[in-house]
């Protein structure tokens, strides 16, 4: 097998038992990123000559036997709104393409410490606001399946580089469903964590209330020990959780007998394209077959999902993003005419149009006279949520839904209509709002050669069940992993 | 009829006051004032993308028990939010403060005027962070941020328009400030910022509903809240009284000139768009915790006065005068305890302790002298090891720099020679050498002793008793 054809776990493995070097991984990386990257635009900092130097520093302490865990000299790939000390941070935004942090994210840390060697930063939509990493100011990234198409967002740039062997595996963030549906886009595994299990200490935020860290792999097995390594109790994160139970790849069996999965009725509605929709129909059977219990119910709520979400999000956003305003770092237009027409003009040129609909939608649904009819009736929306999916994992250990209703869509056809790109988010969304954990594993490809995936959703701090799932209907021989795209497995 | 007897002003103030806790409300960054610009600061309070607060448990703390102080509800369930709006001094553009569940609310403190003791009540106690500074270079033509400031620690505490005059604005700062300072939650100090204040004015024919309100800024001490009042007041009865109207509006006091001007009006008041900050946590106060606080408050001045008449005696003017501040209190109280001596230790205080701290332009809180060294000098006094004088010198330096006692009379010479055969010796010489004075006390002149006990101390340079001079002469002169 071919280096960059392995999973994380594997590579690891060869590494260890010294089959292999950390510089050799780093440069089965380069191999693909010479051919595709240029084409792809995964990333937007590609740091060739620190990672082959942090690879042999890495190397160093491996042979030393002081780094021996399962992730030592490891390619990862790390999402443009996290924190890397020393390393270019822009948030895919004009705004900070400048901004090298002195400091790195809890998980950047964690990550650093545990051995793997970072590449670079990937590509995203700018500030994470977008589904399909077109919104970027540094142009978008393809999908590594067909390059006519988005790879989904706005984890769009971890999601094609894990799919194209462009690293093994990366970090994403997810608001609204920014890691798992560009992992259903690009046929890769995603997780976002229970609210509060990653810290989210250097994570330049979207929507605080919402945002997660979490990983993007190659097959579920690497998913678990990434989340085990990023996950922690974070002093620096008033909301980062105290929890003693991530020891996620003990998780790993394949084993659902008599787990109870519930299929949202009110999921599977016009919207869905039919290849989606059967492609986890039949995901369902195959965990049936394992000896699971598949029933469909009625979630409810679904309609009040993106309105509340988008408000919530907005409202955060607007005030999260007020801090770059051309003072202290970062972008700061030509305008000497004062500090307002500074603030105003840095901003106006410093954003996108993306961003700036959204700080516009943020402000206003937070403004006086409006506050109580969006912003607080969008907080009880949620509150309802929360309580639709606490009623349904009464009766189910998780819940089984497409993480998108279609698969990756055409660049350039998302942007012409914001409202469209919004609704996409149906089935991600909500998991943000309740808290929730939710995993996206690859299920099938649609006519086109695209790939599919299916979402479990599990109760919070369930993580353990969505993985056993997960592993269940990889090992099952359900449709995917698919192995790196481009290169055969 | 004066103007004094148509109108009536209504006011309510907003107190700003800096917590005394060593680091910052939401980092770990030193609240030490004056550091070298941004010495003090971190990716928090600076605003750093992706920088995260937490809160400092000693700010919670500290509002509580200034809450329970002023006789406040402790909201039991409170949160913070953002309070937005775009200003340099702010990093991250919004301040994070609380709107909706502030930590303290409906409360009140008595204050005493001559016709009687008023309640003045409290609406609200909140926590929020203070902003950077900011430095106009005219020199250079452009201004810098300091941010060592920035997440230092305040409570805003808003009173009920319930004063009626500068005098009762005055006790209720000076009542606010004693407790605040008893609890050690502050030093309250308005000249260097520690204590804000911002008076909310109008004017009303008795009886009559309020009138358009003003709010005052830069008051930097209590002679220019009094001025302002004043200058406010007078300025709104003229309005009204040629006809005109008060415009609802934050005006700017400038002391110098002895009159404000208009910041902005009600027209331009920002839309702060609170909301509850999600990267805090909401804050529950549990039935435990709060009596932990309740049970942690120190003795508050009122009660400390009444146990003073019971437990020494000493006038009710000392009392009055030690336990106006807590550290004065608790200096005479340790003291005393050491040296059994309440009187004394009072007349310390108050006389050379008060002439000095007034001389030196210093605060009771700042006083060095410890306890043990301050009864010591009492003991060594009263065993005639110095004299009043030395008592007096040896006093200024450990108000100065807390020296021991005994070292500071070795050091300068002040103990006195209880070498009898040297003392007998000069006495004797002091006799030989004035024998009118010798014969005019024999004579029957008491007066002629002093002379000789004078001339004794003299030659002694100071360093004996002239007690025991006094004392020694006559046994000599028999």
């Amino acid at each position: 097998m071919k280096p960059v054809e392995m999973t994380a776990m594997e590579l690891g493995r060869e590494i260890r038992e010294k089959r292999m070097t950390a510089m050799d991984a780093m440069q089965a990386v380069f191999d693909v990123m010479d051919r595709r990257e240029e084409s792809l635009n995964c990333y937007i900092t590609v740091d060739r000559e620190g990672a082959f130097q942090r690879a042999e520093e890495v190397q160093r302490k491996i042979d030393a036997g002081i780094l021996t865990g399962p992730l030592a000299g490891v390619p990862v790939a790390v999402k443009d709104n996290l924190c890397t000390e020393g390393m270019l941070t822009t948030c895919a935004s004009k705004i900070l393409q400048q901004f090298v942090p002195h400091y790195s994210a809890q998980a950047v840390h964690r990550l650093t410490q545990a051995g793997a060697v970072i590449i670079g930063k990937t590509n995203m939509d700018e500030f994470a606001m977008g589904s399909t990493t077109e919104t970027s100011a540094f142009g978008p990234t393809k999908n590594p399946w067909n390059e006519r198409h988005v790879p989904g967002g706005s984890s769009g740039g971890s999601a094609a580089a894990v799919a194209a062997g462009e690293c093994f595996m990366a970090l994403g963030s997810d608001t609204g469903g920014s890691i798992r549906q560009p992992a259903s886009y690009c046929g890769v595994v995603g997780m976002k964590p229970t609210y509060g299990t990653v810290s989210r200490y250097g994570l330049i935020a979207y929507g605080s209330s919402l945002d997660q860290i979490g990983p993007l792999c190659r097959d579920v097995t690497d998913c678990a020990a990434l989340l085990e390594c990023i996950a922690s109790h974070d002093k620096q994160d008033s909301t980062s959780i105290a929890r003693m139970d991530m020891d996620f790849t003990k998780a790993l069996q394949k084993d659902v007998k008599g787990m109870r999965i519930g299929i949202p009725r009110d999921y599977f509605t016009e919207g869905l394209s039919a290849d989606v929709g059967n492609s986890v129909l039949k995901a369902a059977d195959v965990l049936k077959s394992q000896g699971a219990v598949v029933e469909e119910f009625d979630l409810s709520l679904v309609e009040y999902a993106i309105p509340a979400y988008y408000t919530i999000a907005a409202a955060e956003a607007s005030s999260n993003l007020e801090r770059f305003d051309g003072i202290k770092y970062g972008f700061r237009a030509g305008e000497r005419e004062g500090l307002h027409k500074m603030y105003k003009k840095t901003r106006s040129e410093g954003f996108g149009e993306e961003v700036k609909r959204r700080i516009m939608l943020g402000c206003f649904v937070l403004s006086s006279g409006y506050y109580d009819a969006y912003y607080l009736k969008a907080l009880r929306v949620k509150a309802l949520i929360k309580q639709a999916f606490d009623r349904a994992f009464e009766t189910y250990d998780i819940i089984l839904s497409p993480a998108a209703p279609t698969t990756a869509p055409r660049l350039g056809e998302s942007l012409a209509d914001p409202i469209s790109m919004y609704l996409s988010d149906i089935y991600t969304v909500s998991v943000n709002l309740a808290g929730l954990p939710g995993i996206t594993v690859p299920c099938g490809m649609d006519a086109e050669g695209l790939p599919i995936g299916m979402q479990l959703i599990g109760n919070c701090f369930a993580e353990k069940k969505l993985f056993r799932a997960a592993f269940a209907y990889e090992q099952a021989g359900g449709q995917g992993p698919f192995g790196v795209c481009g290169e055969g497995k | 009829m004066g103007k004094e007897k148509q109108y009536e002003s209504v006011i309510g103030l907003e107190v700003h006051v800096e917590l005394a806790t060593k680091t910052k409300i939401f980092c770990g960054c030193s609240t030490a004032f004056g550091g070298v610009p941004n010495t003090h600061t971190c990716p928090v309070c600076t605003g750093m993308p992706g920088s995260l607060p937490v809160l400092n448990r000693k700010v919670l703390e500290y509002a509580v028990s200034v809450g329970l102080a002023t006789n406040c509800e402790i909201t039991r369930y409170c949160k913070f939010d953002r309070k937005n709006y775009f200003y340099p001094d702010n990093p991250q553009n919004y301040q994070i403060s609380q709107l909706y569940l502030p930590i303290c609310r409906n409360g009140w403190v008595e204050i005493e005027m001559p016709e009687g003791t008023k309640r003045i009540g409290i609406h609200e106690i909140h926590m929020e962070e203070d902003a950077g500074k900011l430095i106009h270079d005219e020199w250079e033509d452009c201004t810098l941020v300091d941010y060592n400031r920035s997440g230092v620690p305040l409570i805003e505490i808003v009173s009920e328009p319930d004063m009626r005059s500068a005098e009762e604005v005055i006790a209720y700062l000076e009542k606010l400030r004693l407790m605040i300072r008893y609890l050690g939650a502050s030093d309250c100090k308005l000249q260097e910022g520690s204590m804000r204040v911002d008076v909310n004015l109008s004017v009303r024919e008795p009886g009559a509903e309020p009138g358009v309100r003003t709010e005052m800024k830069n008051l930097n001490s209590f002679k220019a809240i009094t001025r302002a009042i004043a200058g406010e007041r007078d300025r709104q009865i003229d309005l009204l009284t040629s006809g005109a109207v008060v415009v609802q509006e934050t005006r700017r006091w400038d002391d110098a000139k002895g009159c404000s001007y208009a910041m902005r009006s009600k027209e331009d008041a920002r839309d702060y768009r609170y909301f509850p900050d999600p990267d805090l946590v909401p804050i529950r106060i549990s039935e435990a915790w709060l009596e932990e606080r309740k049970a942690a408050l120190p003795e508050m001045r009122t009660e400390k006065i009444q146990r003073y008449r019971e437990e020494y005696q000493i006038p009710d003017y000392d009392i009055e005068i030690l336990t106006d501040s807590r550290q004065m209190a608790m200096l005479f109280e340790e003291t005393t305890a050491l040296c059994n001596q309440p009187k004394k230790v009072s007349n310390w205080l108050m006389g050379e302790g008060m002439r000095l701290l007034k001389e030196r332009g210093r605060d009771p809180e700042d006083m060095l002298i410890s306890p043990a060294h301050l009864a010591k000098l009492i003991v060594m006094r009263e065993a005639g090891e110095i004299n009043g004088s030395s008592a007096k010198e040896i006093f200024e330096v450990m108000f100065d720099t807390d020296t021991d006692p005994a070292d500071c009379a070795r050091e300068r010479g002040l103990l006195i020679v209880n070498d009898t055969g040297g003392l007998t010796e000069v006495l004797r010489k002091v006799i030989a050498e004035n024998p009118k004075s010798v014969e005019d006390y024999l004579g029957g002149k008491e007066k002629a002793l002093g002379f000789l006990v004078g001339q004794t101390m003299k030659a002694m340079k100071g360093k004996a008793d002239p007690a025991q001079v006094n004392q020694m002469l006559r046994e000599m002169l028999v």
